[in-house]
């Protein structure tokens, strides 16, 4: 029988544990067949997160390294130096790199470290039950934002891609989103770039993934979807922000 | 090989890379400075890494992966870096990583002063980070004794995969003394087959982690560590013992303050007073083992320390009752004189202590 | 022998050089040795300082509270260190920068005109030899010998013509205090 379709064997057999309708499984298959696609799964080592991705070490079918809060650039930093040949990524969420992870974020870009970052943005913790994120929109309600985001409490929310995209070392910069099929396409378009401006040489890549958290924004996974497309995509505009072409 | 006259900060740089360290991590703090700065010219010219971090978070976790890669990676800092570095010291016990880091320390707590201290004892060997760890610590009293600790630490790290701390203060980071550099030490790592250098396809991968969320797994994983540090208990213990036998008072310290010590026991002696040393060269595993030579009938044992007494702890736990113990000790980066502890002396002999 | 020396000045006199020179002098002559640097924020402001250990017997500490010498080239180290040297201790002050007077009465006082010295000796940059000189001239713990080597050692290719202005600078110094021409009291 003709094999159509299949797990990507950047997989490994292990059953995901995100939520129903949550978007990082989505993700994980896209970075998952890249790295098969571009025959480096062999060759790379990946670098979980602390939050929902914390786990995400026993999904790659790669050498992983676990990352203590929002220091997974730090720590890919020390893995590339040490095996510039090899691809190493970070997978993190928006309370890892946009908030407790900005200094480490920043100066991987910064130095231009050879890396790839994976960035989830669901505007929310989802691992501790769904407090406010830096990329919470402004009147998203959470546990920690009861009666809605206020500017003037705590700000507008971060817009990452574009505050990285004003460092020189960083080579390769895109919002992506994968609420639709078209949409997950070219995040997947996004993601081979960027690892392709990693094994070139140019310096810091970065992709950041809109997604959803069903469970913490309170809606159903249908519902989530026109959520992200009616609230995150306006702020968070999709698109290339630095591009070394 | 001869003599040679080189500031501690730089001699520990250089038997780092005598022992095989390609990868330094760091950032700038008084009073370590020389030592990445040193590491940034040499390590280049031996085919290793240096680079300057964001911030000694950024330093240690770029250690975390290097290790992680099986490289002999190392960093350092003063006191208020070295607590920076505390989470990242955590996880890397957590995942049996091998690592050296040094600590020139100076006076706390808060921003503190840049002068020689003793204040980090508890950080060092009470764990400054959090859960059931430890870490191998080293604590010489010259530069001599602080390149062959270094030239060894690599090994002895890899061994029993727990890192290396090794504490100095800023007398042992900036004076210059003379070093004989000896033999050059082990570069060889033992095989790390649990290094993340990529599957290449042939291998299951593998995992760097410090998470267990099943409370029987992580139980197996304290236990496992608890085993380890057993062993390094049972084999590692260091101190150097003067005439403790048959002394009336045993003092009771390290680094840069036991050299003074000697002094004032040199000069008690001299007056036919029968003192004695015990100088812990490790502070974890602490040389308990040491206090059971002590003379029996001793009259009391002096802890000395540039600190308001830490050490005191384990020498109260060490003594167990059996010795009257005090402490004297001087902080915020005044060093204390031979004459002061002389005096110290002369009170337990006279029971005035 | 148990020779504590604080020198302090100036950065750019050359303090931590005839510091070093004098430590790598005793370590060649087999003695035990130390050197220690003033650092941190006690480094702005221009002032730099060294303390110098040479002994037979091991050195216990590096920080020096009572200096058995003191080499001083400007006002702002003649009043630090001043009061740390020990009772007959030895002052050598920099009298072409130092206009401020000395004020114990239990310690040997000597001043030297090294500007004019360095001079003489062909540099105005030999002054900072000039002053180890002088102590040389009361503590010969080193033989001139070990100290021209160290000299040869240091200062190589365009600096070498350097190593005779300095060793005479060292000479003139040593003849000021040995002549009696240097004490002030």
């Amino acid at each position: 029988m003709e094999i159509l379709y299949q797990r990507s064997k950047g997989l490994t057999d292990t059953p995901l544990h995100y939520c129903p309708g949550c978007t990082h499984g989505i993700v994980h298959k896209l970075v998952a067949e890249c790295l098969c696609e571009l025959g480096v799964l062999g060759d790379t080592i990946g670098v979980a997160p602390v939050g929902c991705s914390v786990l995400a070490y026993n999904y790659f079918n790669c050498d992983m390294h676990e990352a203590s809060h929002g220091r997974a650039p730090a720590v890919a930093t020390g893995i590339k130096r040490v095996q510039p040949e090899k691809v190493v990524f970070t997978y993190q969420g928006d309370g890892d790199l946009a908030s407790i992870g900005t200094n480490e974020i920043v100066h991987a870009a910064h130095r231009g470290e050879k890396i790839t970052t994976i960035f989830i943005n669901n505007a929310i913790y989802g691992m501790t039950g769904g407090q406010m994120a830096p990329t919470t929109l402004i009147g998203q309600k959470t546990t920690t934002s009861q009666s809605g985001r206020s500017e003037e409490h705590s700000g507008k929310p971060l817009r990452v891609c574009e505050m990285l995209a004003t460092i020189d070392g960083a080579k390769y910069i895109e919002r992506v989103s994968v609420d639709k099929p078209l949409n997950a396409r070219r995040a997947k378009r996004a993601i081979l770039r960027a690892f392709e401006t990693q094994l070139e040489g140019k310096g810091f890549s970065l992709v950041e993934v809109l997604s959803t958290c069903p469970t913490n924004w309170g809606l159903d996974p249908s519902e989530s979807l026109d959520w992200l497309r009616e609230n995150m995509i306006p702020y968070y505009p999709l698109g290339n922000y630095k591009n070394w072409e | 090989m001869a003599k040679v006259l080189m500031k501690g900060n730089e001699a520990i740089g250089e038997a780092a890379i005598r022992a095989g360290c390609r990868y330094f991590f760091g950032y700038p703090i008084t009073p370590q400075t020389e030592l990445p700065e040193y590491m940034s010219v040499r390590l280049p010219q031996v085919g290793g890494v240096f680079l300057q971090a964001e911030s000694e978070i950024g330093a240690i976790n770029m250690v975390y992966g290097a290790s992680g890669s099986g490289a002999r990676a190392m960093t350092a800092s003063s006191s208020p870096g070295i607590a920076l570095k505390q989470e990242g010291i955590s996880y890397i016990c957590a995942a049996r990583l091998p690592c050296v880091i040094v600590n020139i320390v100076r006076g706390g707590p808060g921003l503190g002063g840049i002068q020689p201290a003793q204040s980090d004892y508890f950080q060092a060997t009470r764990g400054g980070g959090n859960g059931d760890y430890r870490l191998l610590v080293f604590a010489p009293a010259s530069l001599q004794e602080t390149i062959e600790i270094v030239e060894g630490s690599f090994e002895l790290s890899e061994k029993y995969r727990v890192p290396v701390l090794i504490v100095g203060d800023g007398m042992i980071g900036q004076m210059m003394e003379p070093i004989d550099f000896g033999e050059a030490p082990m570069q060889e790592s033992p095989e790390k087959s649990w290094a993340t250098t990529g599957t290449g396809g042939s291998r299951e991968p593998n995992i760097i982690n410090s998470l267990y969320l099943d409370p029987a797994m992580l139980e197996q994983v304290n236990i496992s560590l608890d085993h380890t540090y057993k062993e390094i208990e049972a084999n590692e213990q260091r101190a150097e013992e003067i005439g403790i036998q048959d002394a009336d008072v045993v003092v009771v310290a390290y680094g840069m303050t036991a050299r003074i010590a000697k002094k004032a026991i040199e000069e008690s002696q001299a007056e036919g007073y029968k003192v004695g040393l015990i100088r812990p060269i490790t502070l974890w595993p602490y040389p308990f083992a040491s206090f059971e030579k002590i003379n029996p009938n001793a009259k009391g044992i002096l802890c000395v320390e540039m600190s308001m007494g830490q050490m005191i702890d384990d020498v109260k736990i060490a003594a167990n009752g059996r010795w009257k113990t005090s402490f004297y000790g001087r902080a915020g980066g005044m060093v204390p004189e031979p004459d002061e502890i002389k005096n110290e002396i002369i009170k337990i002999i006279k029971g005035e202590s | 022998m148990n020779e504590k020396i604080i020198m302090a000045g100036f950065g750019g006199q050359g303090v931590m050089l005839i510091g070093q020179l004098l430590t790598y002098a005793g370590m060649y002559e087999n003695k035990e040795v130390s050197w220690l640097p003033s650092y941190g924020p006690e480094m702005r402001g221009g002032t730099a300082n060294c303390h110098v250990c040479i002994s037979d017997k091991p050195i216990s500490s590096p920080i020096i509270s009572k200096a058995t010498s003191a080499i001083i080239m400007n006002n702002l180290s003649l009043t630090k260190f001043e009061p740390m040297l020990i009772e007959g201790g030895d002052l050598f002050v920099n009298a072409s920068l130092v206009d401020i007077e000395a004020e114990r009465s239990d310690i040997n006082i000597y001043k030297l005109d090294a500007n004019s010295i360095a001079e003489s000796a062909g540099s105005s940059r030999s002054m900072n030899m000039a002053m180890l000189g002088a102590y040389f001239g009361k503590h010969p713990c080193v033989s001139l010998k070990t100290v021209e080597r160290v000299l040869t050692q240091t200062m190589t290719g365009s600096r070498a013509h350097f190593v005779p202005i300095n060793m005479q600078a060292l000479s003139l110094g040593i003849e000021m205090v040995q002549s009696g021409q240097a004490l002030a009291r």
